[in-house]
């Protein structure tokens, strides 16, 4: 997208339009901002500190301090959970980008075997739901309980992505799919070869969209994991944050209930993944990848 | 460039020709020759199958006396449609569909147009810089999970959160949103935008760009100031999307988020936080009447079922396209 030039024909802006506008943007950034902002300096201050203000610090100034996420790297349960989730996300994330490129790919080919039934059974997936229960019936009679599988496989294929990826497969020129089927290269060849290589912007925003809801599912934790030890973050984040309530087995360490600044630090490694990863693949969403997608 | 339509996946599948697919070909050739296409398909259909569609069937028991030891699925014996009767009656239920729809309402007004705003600004921010760094924070929240929009809500609006702070500050008494059942509607209304409305302004900056640039040339030529054109270019410009969206919205009337209440039951009580997908959750799960649960959920999916479609067949009467068109 190349800037935005003013056109001949358009008239000057007005003062009252220009200052309206530049309230409006300073607005809305500090509405996203200044939570984010004074939760990461609360998460840096000293117990001190927050006592004193009586809550969330706001004013930068009585030194930063990293006790609040030593407290919490202390504790087993915080620790053993930030793991969890990172299994939970890795492991997730490549077997729904994997299985959905080569879904996305066999179904952008029209007209072989079986490609009606295929396309249609994920299609339905838009307006037909199973419902929790059944779900949650099935899972359970199938042994999933406490298995972090039971997490993982009721969330692996998003039709949404599925479809976004077949979008743009199929938005590729045929004449590449023909001249390499000339050279003998068979489909997963040309997957490998051809599609993938030329869809890295696509994959890398499906990869970004299945990672974040890995990292931020708890409720399939919350049905399926009835042992406390194998809670991801986000459960935690409930617990130990949002009821504030003391955590379970953690002997010893934190039987009252988590200082603020400790909670705040809770909230931002919960954040702080999204905000390392957001950058890198934030610049292909204006590549219109997913626009182009939802046009089908 | 094209107007910015939005079809659906269904329509795209006569995008690319067709393999050489003669009607007559006989279905072992082409499994011989598409053997690797179905092979790739394998593990998805495999997930789809036995995450999706087989668990699907289980929407029997809403039709059972189920009992989940004795019986089983196989075992427990079909008592009709008594459930689905029995929910009618049941004060918690009507309750739970009245929510659904308050809440579904008030978004209608004060949510939907939001991103419609929010994209306008931006498309009218003649700096490309200072858009694309706006556009880089409001859509941030997008992917941050419920549990933690909550969290940070409720450090800045909850009875020890930070207004409260200030408030209290200032010698005023301070008022604890997060837990007020009678503007329950209003903070989660304002959670949404807050969360979701940035995200939401990409569909509409799409559209926005598609327009012909030369159409404002036209009527700025022609005298029409910026807010007739406005008015008379931009917004008609964008009218397929927003209806389209709006078609969407509407069919998914019955569906307000499930995360965000679960989460904010038990701090505002049921009165007000009582949506469709909770009551499943606590009818059925919770006290472990599956089969009641599963026929409100299914209820439920029935419903959104027809009303998508309707409101697919309302937009096409209405001459824009819709979701999905007839082949």
């Amino acid at each position: 997208m190349s800037a935005v030039k003013r056109a001949a024909w358009e008239e000057r802006p007005t003062v009252a339009g220009r200052a309206s506008k530049g309230v409006a943007v300073v607005v809305i950034a500090l509405l996203v901002l200044f939570p984010l902002y004074t939760i990461a300096l609360t998460s840096l201050s000293s117990s001190d500190t927050v006592h004193r203000v009586g809550g969330l610090v706001v004013w930068p100034g009585d030194g930063i301090t990293f006790d609040a996420y030593e407290q919490m790297f202390r504790n087993p349960v915080v620790l053993r959970s930030l793991a969890v989730s990172l299994g939970i996300t890795a492991v997730g994330t490549a077997v729904s980008v994997v299985v959905s490129v080569l879904g996305a790919y066999s179904l952008s080919r029209p007209g072989s075997f079986g490609h009606r039934t295929i396309l249609f059974s994920v299609l339905l997936m838009f307006v037909v739901f199973p419902g929790l229960i059944p779900v949650y019936l099935w899972v359970s009679a199938i042994g999933l309980r406490d298995n972090y599988l039971a997490i993982i496989l009721p969330m692996a294929v998003s039709a949404f992505n599925v479809v976004v990826l077949r979008a743009f497969f199929m938005s590729i020129p045929q004449e590449l799919f023909d001249s390499a089927r000339i050279d003998g290269a068979g489909e997963f060849r040309v997957l490998w070869q051809i599609v993938a290589p030329l869809s890295k912007a696509v994959i890398a925003v499906v990869t970004l969209f299945y990672a974040v809801a890995y990292w931020n599912n708890w409720f399939n934790a919350f049905l399926y994991l009835d042992d406390t030890g194998k809670w991801p973050l986000a459960l935690v984040l409930r617990t130990y944050v949002v009821e504030s309530a003391p955590l379970p087995q953690a002997a010893g360490l934190s039987e009252a209930p988590p200082t603020l600044a400790v909670k705040m630090a809770i909230v931002m490694i919960a954040i702080v993944p999204a905000l390392i990863i957001y950058p890198f693949v934030q610049k292909h969403f204006k590549k219109g990848v997913i626009i182009g997608a939802v046009k089908g | 460039m094209t107007a910015p339509t939005i079809q659906s996946p269904a329509d795209a599948a006569g995008d690319a020709p067709p393999r050489a697919a003669k009607p007559g070909t006989h279905w072992r050739a082409r499994l011989r020759r598409d053997w690797p296409l179905v092979l790739m398909a394998a593990p998805m259909m495999l997930l789809v199958w036995g995450f999706w569609w087989i668990p699907a069937l289980g929407n029997v028991v809403a039709f059972q006396d189920y009992k989940p030891y004795t019986g089983g699925i196989f075992g427990s014996r079909l008592v009709g449609f008594t459930h689905f009767q029995m929910l009618f009656s049941d004060p918690d239920f009507l309750r739970a569909l009245v929510n659904t729809l308050s809440i579904t309402a008030f978004q209608l007004v004060f949510y939907f147009p939001v991103p419609i705003m929010l994209a306008l600004l931006l498309h009218s921010l003649t700096s490309a810089k200072l858009r694309s760094m706006l556009q880089s924070v409001v859509y941030l929240p997008y992917f941050f999970s419920w549990v933690l929009v909550i969290a940070i809500f409720q450090q800045m609006l909850g009875g020890a959160g930070l207004l409260n702070q200030l408030l209290r500050a200032g010698g005023f008494e301070g008022v604890d949103w997060m837990t007020d059942p009678d503007t329950f509607i209003l903070l989660v209304t304002s959670q949404a935008i807050w969360k979701d409305a940035g995200f939401g302004a990409i569909i509409f900056l799409a559209a926005l760009a598609a327009i012909d640039p030369n159409l404002y040339e036209a009527a700025a030529v022609d005298g029409a100031g910026r807010w007739r054109r406005l008015w008379h270019i931009t917004l008609p410009g964008i009218r397929p999307v927003i209806v389209l969206l709006l078609i969407l919205r509407l069919g998914d009337a019955l569906n307000v988020g499930f995360e965000q209440f679960f989460l904010q039951r038990s701090a505002v009580g049921s009165q007000a936080s009582e949506v469709f997908d909770t009551f499943v959750y606590y009818s059925g799960i919770r006290t472990g009447d599956f089969d009641y649960g599963a026929a409100a959920g299914l209820f439920k999916g029935v419903v959104g079922l027809v009303l998508i479609l309707a409101a697919n067949k309302a937009a096409h009467m209405m001459g824009e396209r819709g979701v999905y068109s007839k082949s």
